[in-house]
């Protein structure tokens, strides 16, 4: 009692700031030990059933045959060609989305893009990032405003080629 | 008299600073890092370069049960901490099929696989992970890509 009565008569009653302090640099150190810049990632989804497309139950949706994108690589793995059906279209994905658009139409109402397909057929030795890119420009594209645009939803792989 | 009190305080030993601009600034650092801490990064790994993607964008809601299949550049699988072949990756799938049956509600055929793939493996390769999975019932996969700067085209 009396220390209390000697405390609140004081002017100032003194805090202890130390383990508070101790505690709030602890909380500091530990969260810029484990920050680490993550740039968000996002996912494709691929349709890949199991029942072969002539196996499986034919559904009631418009049935377009999918749009064949080959992908030919050099011997190192890198993109040689890129060829949407018979077309060829060099190396360059941005012709390869103009393509996609064209066939598909992005305005011409939901039914034909809804029901289109890609198929794509890369060579075995070709780096993912080409495939990446392929599967990019034939999903949409980057919109005026920054926004997505949507073109084909349905991606699927062919059969997978034999390694060289 | 404030400095009377100042000269008999440093007499004694005892001075005191003002503490309050430096426990903001602390509090505040504190909020940022814990504000931007990704505790999700639990299924990223440093040997995994992803693709990039300009339309890559982080899902609105969570996949439904999603088993992620890190592909490296080598052509290996690594899954829950384990480095498999891709030949040999039926093991650990079966028993991911077994939990999920085993759990009311959830079913080998809702689940997605995401495969994040480096971006120097083989094409090839991710079609032999799909192939894999597919042998074991898993239907829907999912292909991730890091979000590339965006422009219009």
């Amino acid at each position: 009692m009396k220390v209390r009565h000697s405390e609140r008569s004081g002017e100032k009653v003194q805090l202890q700031m130390t383990p508070m302090i101790d505690i709030v640099f602890q909380l500091l150190v530990f969260f810029i030990m484990t920050f680490k810049i993550v740039s968000p990632e996002g996912d494709f989804n691929i349709r890949m059933p199991i029942a072969a497309p002539s196996e499986g139950i034919p559904d009631d949706e418009l049935q377009i045959p999918p749009i064949i994108v080959r992908l030919r690589a050099t011997g190192t793995g890198h993109l040689s060609e890129i060829r949407m059906g018979e077309t060829p279209l060099g190396r360059d994905f941005g012709e390869l989305n103009q393509e996609v658009r064209r066939i598909v139409g992005d305005t011409t109402g939901p039914n034909i893009q809804d029901a289109a397909e890609v198929e794509i057929d890369a060579d075995y030795g070709l780096q993912f990032e080409y495939v990446m890119d392929a599967i990019t420009a034939v999903s949409g594209y980057v919109g005026p405003e920054g926004n997505v645009i949507r073109v084909c939803e349905k991606i699927k792989f062919a059969p997978p080629r034999p390694e060289p | 008299m404030p400095k009377q009190k100042e000269r008999v305080r440093a007499r004694s030993g005892f001075a005191e600073g003002d503490m309050t601009p430096m426990i903001d600034m602390t509090f505040q650092l504190i909020a940022f890092f814990m504000v931007l801490i990704n505790f999700t990064e639990a299924d990223q790994h440093e040997r995994i370069r992803l693709p990039t993607s300009e339309l890559a964008q982080p899902p609105d809601a969570p996949l439904e049960d999603a088993i992620t299949l890190q592909l490296t550049k080598e052509g290996t699988i690594l899954l829950g901490g384990e480095e498999f072949a891709i030949e040999r990756l039926g093991v650990p799938l079966r028993r991911e099929r077994e939990v999920l049956e085993a759990t009311p509600g959830k079913s080998v055929g809702r689940a997605t696989i995401v495969i994040r793939a480096d971006m120097r493996a083989k094409a090839g390769r991710v079609q032999e992970v799909i192939q894999e999975c597919q042998k074991t019932g898993f239907e829907r996969f999912a292909l991730r890509a890091k979000q590339a700067e965006r422009r219009s085209s």
